[in-house]
C-alpha cells in the first residue's frame, strides 16, 4: 500500500510544493486506498474522483507554470462531511430527504479550503442530520471503525473520522454540536478540534442546532488541526453568528518550544465520575502525569453542574432542531410524498423522509417549545446552561486549559446502543458542556485500552485556541501515541 | 412524568410529523422514559438566573441595504419537487 496516504497534510502540502509528488499522484494514492479499503470502512457516501483529478492536473498545471501561491492545503485531498453544502455535489445529510439534495453553492469553509489549494476527494457518512452518537442513525450505510471493523467509529462524525484513521482522506472536516468531532476522533484514534462558537462560518452547513453547531477539522496530528483551523476560521457576513475576533485564528503559530512551564491545567474532577471506563481512566491520567512532565502544574477544579449538562443539552438541542428542520416540508427541495392536500403533503413527506431518531428529536423538542412546556423545560433548560457557563467561567479564572477523558468509554460494538436512546445520549456526555458553553476543545490520541484508542480533551477559553493547540501540540511532541494506527489493509 | 399516547399524537401534529402506529408506539415509550430522565432539572435551583440563548455578547448584526449577488431564480427552483412559472407548486390550498 502507498506510504503517500498515510503523510500528513502539512507534509503533503511540502512536498507538492517542493515538486516531489504532483497532485494527481497524490489523488491517484487516495482513489486507489478508497478503493482498496472504504468497501469495509464505508467512510464515504460519495467520492468525488472526477473532480478531485481535474483539480489536480490543474495544480500541477499551475505548479509547472512557477505560480508559487498556491496554498497552505495545495496538494492536500480532504473529506467534507455530507452535511456541509459542495456546489454540484450530493449533499445529503445521511438522510432520505436530502437524498437526491444538489447544493447551488459551496459552505463559506469549501471555498476556503479550495482558495487555500486544497482538493475535495468526497463526502463522509454521518448520523442523519448530525443527530446520534455512533453513525448508526445514516439513512443509507453502516461506517465501521477501522480499529476493529466490528466497532462504531463514533459518531455524528464518524465518515470524517473514520476516513482520516484509515489514510482515506489527508484530513476532514467535521461538525460538532455535543461532541460530534471529537468523540469520533477519539474513538478512531485521531486528532479533532472543535473551534469557538463564532470562529468558523456555518454558512452552507445543514443547521442541528443553532447555538451549538460549530465546523472544525479532524486530522492525523495537531499541527494540521493547527494549520486547517487557520484556513477555515474567520469572520463571515453571512453568517451572522460568525465573530469579529475569528480572524485573529488565521494566524495560529504552534510553538516549537516543548515545555509548559506556566501552563495552568484544571482537571474536572467531575469528568472522572459517571461511567468513566477504568482503561480510559488510566490513559487520562497517564497524559495528565505526562502535562505534568513537561511542566505544566496541575490541580483539581469541580465544575458543579456537570451533571445536569446532559438533560439541558438534549432540550436545548432537540429544541433548536424542531425549528431548524421544519423547513424539510417537500416543498422547496428534497423529498415531496405525493398527496391531495398540503398538510397530508407535510405529514407523509416528513414521516418518509426522517429516520426514527431525527423523528425522536423533533418531537422532543416540539414538546419542550410548545404551550404548557416551555418555562419547565426550554427555558429551565438555558438557565440550567447559565449556570454550566459560571462554572467554566470560574474554573478559567483559576486555569488555562481543562483536561478529561473525550469519551467516557472506547468504540462500542455496532448495535449495541441502537434501542436505548439514553444510553446513546450518554456517550457525549463529557463533550456538550464546551458546546452549551461556546469553548473550544480538541481531542487527541493518547493511548489505547483494550486496544482500542482513547482520547484526552483539553478545553480551553473562547478564542484561546492557541493555548488548546499549545498543549496539545508539547503533549503530542513528548508522545508516539498519534503514530498508532489501524492495521487495516497495510 | 409519562407522556401518553395522546400528548404524542398531538405533539407529531404541531410538528407536522406523520407516524406510524409502530413509531407511535415506541415514541410513546421513549419519549417518556426521556421527559423522566429530564426531571433531574427540577434539583437546580435557577431563581434569578437568566437563560442563556446566546454565548458570545453579539447583538444586532446589521449590514447596509445595498443590492448583492443572489443564487438566479433557475438555481433556487433546481431542487425543486415541483416547479411551474418559476415558482414553487404546491397542492391546492384552497377549496372552490
Amino acid at each position: 500500500m502507498s506510504a503517500t496516504t498515510k503523510l500528513t497534510a502539512t507534509r503533503l502540502n511540502r512536498l507538492f510544493l517542493a515538486g516531489e509528488l504532483s497532485a494527481e499522484e497524490i489523488v491517484e494514492a487516495y482513489i486507489e486506498r478508497i478503493q482498496a479499503v472504504d468497501g469495509q470502512v464505508g467512510a464515504y457516501l460519495t467520492v468525488t474522483a472526477a473532480e478531485a483529478r481535474e483539480r489536480a492536473r490543474k495544480l500541477d498545471a499551475r505548479r509547472k507554470a512557477g505560480d508559487t501561491d498556491l496554498g497552505p492545503l495545495a496538494g492536500v485531498p480532504i473529506a467534507i462531511k455530507d452535511n456541509i453544502c459542495t456546489q454540484g455535489i450530493r449533499t445529503t445529510c445521511a438522510s432520505r430527504i436530502l437524498e437526491n439534495f444538489v447544493p447551488p453553492y459551496d459552505a463559506t469553509v469549501v471555498s476556503r479550503l479550495q482558495a487555500a489549494g486544497a482538493i475535495i476527494i468526497g463526502k463522509t457518512n454521518l448520523d442523519e442530520f448530525a443527530m446520534g452518537s455512533s453513525t448508526e442513525n445514516s439513512a443509507f450505510q453502516v461506517t465501521r471503525n477501522p480499529w476493529d471493523l466490528s466497532r462504531v467509529p463514533g459518531g455524528s462524525s464518524g465518515g470524517s473520522a473514520a476516513a482520516v484513521a484509515a489514510d482515506l482522506c489527508a484530513a476532514a472536516l467535521g461538525s460538532d454540536t455535543g461532541g460530534s468531532i471529537r468523540q469520533p476522533a477519539a474513538l478512531c484514534g485521531v486528532v479533532g478540534l472543535k473551534p469557538t462558537y463564532g470562529a468558523v462560518s456555518r454558512y452552507g452547513l445543514v443547521a442541528f442546532a443553532s447555538s451549538l453547531d460549530q465546523i472544525g477539522p479532524i486530522t492525523k496530528d495537531v499541527a494540521d488541526a493547527a494549520l486547517l483551523l487557520s484556513v477555515i476560521a474567520g469572520h463571515d457576513r453571512r453568517d451572522s453568528t460568525s465573530h469579529p475576533d475569528a480572524d485573529r485564528l488565521q494566524r495560529i503559530q504552534l510553538s516549537g518550544d516543548a515545555s509548559l512551564s506556566g501552563v495552568r491545567v484544571g482537571v474536572p474532577r467531575e469528568y472522572f465520575a459517571q461511567g468513566v471506563e477504568p482503561g480510559v481512566r488510566q490513559a487520562v491520567e497517564e497524559a495528565i502525569a505526562k502535562l505534568r512532565e513537561l511542566g505544566a502544574t496541575v490541580d483539581e477544579v469541580s465544575l458543579p453542574h456537570t451533571e445536569y449538562a446532559l438533560d439541558a443539552y438534549y432540550i436545548v438541542a432537540t429544541a433548536e432542531a424542531s425549528s431548524n428542520l421544519a423547513r424539510y416540508d417537500g416543498v422547496r427541495y428534497g423529498l415531496r410524498a405525493e398527496a391531495d392536500s398540503l398538510l397530508e403533503m407535510y405529514l407523509r413527506t416528513r414521516q418518509q423522509g426522517f429516520g426514527l431518531e431525527v423523528k425522536r428529536r423533533i418531537m422532543l423538542g416540539t414538546y419542550a417549545l410548545s404551550a404548557g412546556y416551555y418555562d419547565a423545560y426550554y427555558k429551565k433548560a438555558q438557565q440550567v446552561r447559565t449556570l454550566v457557563i459560571r462554572d467554566f467561567e470560574a474554573a478559567f479564572r483559576r486555569f488555562d486549559v481543562l483536561v478529561a477523558p473525550t469519551s467516557p468509554t472506547v468504540a462500542w460494538g455496532l448495535g449495541e446502543r441502537v434501542e436505548d436512546p439514553l444510553a446513546m445520549y450518554m456517550a457525549d456526555i463529557l463533550t456538550l458542556p464546551a458546546n452549551l458553553a461556546g469553548l473550544p476543545a480538541i481531542s487527541i490520541p493518547c493511548g489505547l485500552s483494550q486496544g482500542l484508542p482513547v482520547g484526552l480533551q483539553i478545553i480551553g477559553r473562547h478564542f484561546d485556541e492557541p493555548t488548546v493547540l499549545r498543549v496539545a501540540y508539547a503533549y503530542e511532541k513528548a508522545t508516539q501515541h498519534h503514530q498508532a494506527r489501524p492495521a487495516l489493509g497495510q | 412524568m409519562a407522556i401518553s399516547r395522546a400528548e404524542v399524537e398531538h405533539i407529531a401534529r404541531l410538528a407536522r410529523l406523520g407516524l406510524s402506529e409502530e413509531e407511535m408506539e415506541a415514541l410513546t415509550e421513549q419519549l417518556g422514559r426521556i421527559l423522566a430522565h429530564m426531571e433531574v432539572l427540577r434539583q437546580v435551583d435557577t431563581r434569578d438566573v437568566p437563560p442563556t440563548y446566546h454565548v458570545l455578547p453579539l447583538q444586532n448584526v446589521l449590514r447596509t441595504d445595498t443590492v448583492q449577488e443572489s443564487l438566479s431564480q433557475e438555481a433556487a427552483l433546481r431542487n425543486a419537487p415541483q416547479a411551474e412559472a418559476g415558482a414553487f407548486k404546491v397542492p391546492k390550498i384552497t377549496e372552490g
